[in-house]
């Protein structure tokens, strides 16, 4: 029997739900393997009864958290799917700000409406069996996920620097370029599709292991950057978990 | 049915979570609302202390359908802030990129999200096998939109090589040579789709309302140009606060925007309604049959608006194409900042209606955002669309009552995770209380 899948989202831009749906669509014979009882997004028909759960999104609110063991407690492995799953992601550039500065600035005086609390990565609230990294995520990275939970593993990730992959695809390097790159302390997986295009690595697939944050912060000054600025690049997608390493709980 | 309380918990088929409450007693409608219960997203807080060449990047993670949209109307912003002007090669590209996202976007509404409703499905995967040629078609169409964005942009959802003043990477002649080989045997998809939607059984229900779209003379406008209503008028982009008007109503919690009357709409029938006579002719013989004509007033036949813009978007993209392999295509560095401080606001009509980015800029670092989203600016029509259809569908099911609901919200193609950043919800029932 194909096992049942579902999927679910919390805070995000669905953007990776939309990838996995293009994935779909360029893979129908994944269809063919899977049973996916409930998509929010893609069809109204809906079971709880399911094994594999995909969660996009990262928890922003208490009330949230919740639902998810629910989640958890349903499935016997969940994936957390794209960067504000696995790293808090975008949503986590405000836990370095005052939250009640960041609830007044966008709502005034109509603040206390509305549920927030910093924004958590998913395995922040339950285990995460595995994730599927990136901002939006890789269709290849899907279809191989999807591959290795069917061979009854756990899907793998890279856990080399993104600079392999870039040297691989013959880029010229971005620093040698003028410009700057989180390559160095980013986790492989995507082709290195930002150098590629003429863009600096923003880090969206989190941290390899023991990354040298001393030395890229080196680098980033040896190329002209301030603080402020080197602690903005850092923070686009790694807030999480470089306050993590600084040991700091956001409020 | 003289009572009657409809609770969709979590519309399906749409970006986002929104809830659909009804309640009729004896005959009276009670009560009525499009509840958005989506988490709040403060990018605007976010963006303060920023880098300015960081908004767009920011800012495109704000939505995973229309990504290249936000970046576009961001950069824009951002480049009215620091007197930016770019080239005309720029320009070019970055309206055939958009081109990419309409047809992306407009095909997954109008196949994926849309049509299983008329087809009795819950979803467009059974058909993969019950009418494979209907999903070939449409995953044909997506992925030559998808592989436009990818040309230009690097991928659609996120874009990565649009930047201040330009682009950091730039097709080769025989890529877009390719794309438009690909464009042109196209246009026997959009007949196909054309001709899908002559088949569908819109509902008949009509509501005239107020439509709001950006507007240009010299073309169909989707970047920059100056706000028009179908109630007259004609506003620059700076005055965009004069348009969207956001006021508390008292029968609903969210914020809502209103111009001339109480609420207006904007998005494909909108933009079909203000800018029909700047349609490709193509477009408008598309248009043609399938009986759509300005100023057409059924929410329902937005589907059919966005149908004519892939045919308009993938005539005009063919144009572009020709317009720049006759210019050729030069490998250029973005055009520089004049100024480092400043305030501007940047627009463009995406998918699903007219997005505006507002940017306060000091010495290179936002200091303030504002961005005004076009699920926003819808949802006080929607929910003055379900008030005057309920009353007249009563003696149907529960069942065909809350569907037709359902289809009348998904109509708008709303992206709630879009719009919530800027929306006050009131929770009237305790969310997961079912």
């Amino acid at each position: 029997m194909n096992p049942k899948v579902a999927f679910f989202e919390f805070t995000s831009c669905e953007g990776c739900q939309l990838t996995v749906l293009d994935t779909l669509q360029r893979h129908p014979e994944l269809l063919e393997v899977i049973e996916i009882v409930q998509f929010r997004e893609a069809m109204t028909e809906r079971s709880d009864d399911y094994r594999i759960a995909f969660i996009e999104g990262s928890c922003t609110r208490p009330s949230d958290e919740a639902k998810i063991r629910e989640i958890r407690k349903q499935a016997q492995i969940v994936i957390a799917v794209g960067a504000c799953a696995h790293l808090g992601g975008i949503n986590a550039i405000r836990n370095r700000m005052p939250l009640d500065d960041v609830r007044e600035y966008v709502y005034g005086e109509k603040k206390d409406w509305f549920e927030t609390y910093p924004a958590r990565p998913l395995s922040a609230v339950i285990k995460v069996d595995a994730v599927i990294p990136g901002c939006p995520i890789d269709r290849d990275e899907f279809v191989m996920a999807v591959t290795h939970l069917l061979q009854g593993r756990m899907p793998a990730i890279p856990d080399y620097p993104l600079c392999i992959e870039c040297k691989l695809t013959e880029n010229v390097c971005m620093f040698l370029r003028g410009q700057t790159c989180l390559g160095p302390i980013t986790r492989a997986g995507c082709d290195a599709i930002c150098p590629s295009c003429g863009q600096g690595c923003e880090g969206c697939r989190g941290l390899i292991p023991s990354p040298n944050l001393g030395a890229i912060k080196e680098a980033l000054r040896e190329r002209g950057m301030t603080e402020e600025q080197i602690d903005a690049r850092l923070s686009l997608f790694l807030t999480y978990q470089t306050m993590q390493m600084e040991g700091v709980t956001p409020a | 049915m003289s009572t009657l309380k409809v609770d969709v918990h979590h519309v399906t088929r749409v970006e986002g979570h929104g809830n659909i409450v009804v309640d009729v007693e004896n005959g009276e409608l009670t009560q009525c609302d499009l509840q958005i219960v989506e988490t709040p997203r403060f990018f605007e807080a976010m963006l303060r202390g920023r880098a300015y060449d960081e908004a767009s990047h920011i800012t495109s993670r704000i939505c995973g359908i229309c990504a290249v949209g936000h970046a576009t109307a961001s950069l824009r912003a951002t480049e009215q802030a620091l007197g930016v002007t770019p080239s005309l090669q720029t320009t070019l590209l970055r309206k055939l990129n958009f081109h990419g996202e309409i047809l992306d976007s407009h095909v997954l509404h109008i196949y994926m999200l849309v049509a299983p409703d008329y087809l009795g499905l819950g979803s467009v995967i059974p058909l993969a096998k019950s009418a494979p040629d209907i999903v070939l078609r449409a995953l044909r169409m997506k992925q030559l939109a998808g592989d436009l964005c990818a040309t230009l942009c690097g991928r659609h959802t996120h874009p990565i090589s649009m930047t201040v003043g330009g682009f950091t990477q730039f097709p080769k002649p025989a890529e877009l040579r390719a794309l438009r080989e690909r464009l042109v045997a196209s246009r026997a998809d959009c007949d196909a789709t054309i001709q899908l939607l002559q088949g569908l059984e819109f509902p008949a229900f009509e509501r005239d309302t107020e439509y709001v779209a950006l507007h240009r003379d010299d073309e169909y406008c989707f970047i920059d140009g100056s706000i028009a209503s179908s109630d007259g008028g004609i506003r620059p982009l700076a005055e965009y606060r004069e348009v969207t008007n956001e006021t508390i109503v008292a029968h609903s919690s969210a914020k809502h925007t209103r111009h001339r009357r109480e609420s207006y709409m904007v998005g494909a029938l909108a933009r079909f309604n203000i800018n029909y006579d700047r349609l490709h002719p193509r477009a408008q013989a598309a248009a043609e049959a399938l009986g759509l004509r300005p100023k057409t007033i059924n929410p329902y036949l937005n589907a059919a608006a966005q149908a004519v813009e892939v045919v308009h978007c993938t005539e005009d993209a063919i144009l572009l194409i020709d317009q720049l392999l006759d210019q050729g295509i030069k490998p250029e560095a973005p055009a520089a900042p004049t100024r480092m401080s400043g305030e501007g606001v940047g627009a463009a009509d995406v998918p699903r209606g007219t997005l505006f980015h507002h940017y306060w800029i000091e010495g290179g670092t936002i200091v303030g955002a504002n961005c005004i989203i076009p699920t926003g600016q819808n949802l006080a029509n929607i929910e003055l669309d379900m008030r005057a259809l309920v009353p007249g569908i009563l003696d149907r099911t529960q069942q065909e009552i809350t569907l037709a609901l359902e289809m009348l919200v998904r109509a708008y193609d709303p992206c709630i995770s879009c719009s919530t950043h800027m929306l006050d919800v009131k929770f009237v029932k305790a969310v997961g209380a079912r």
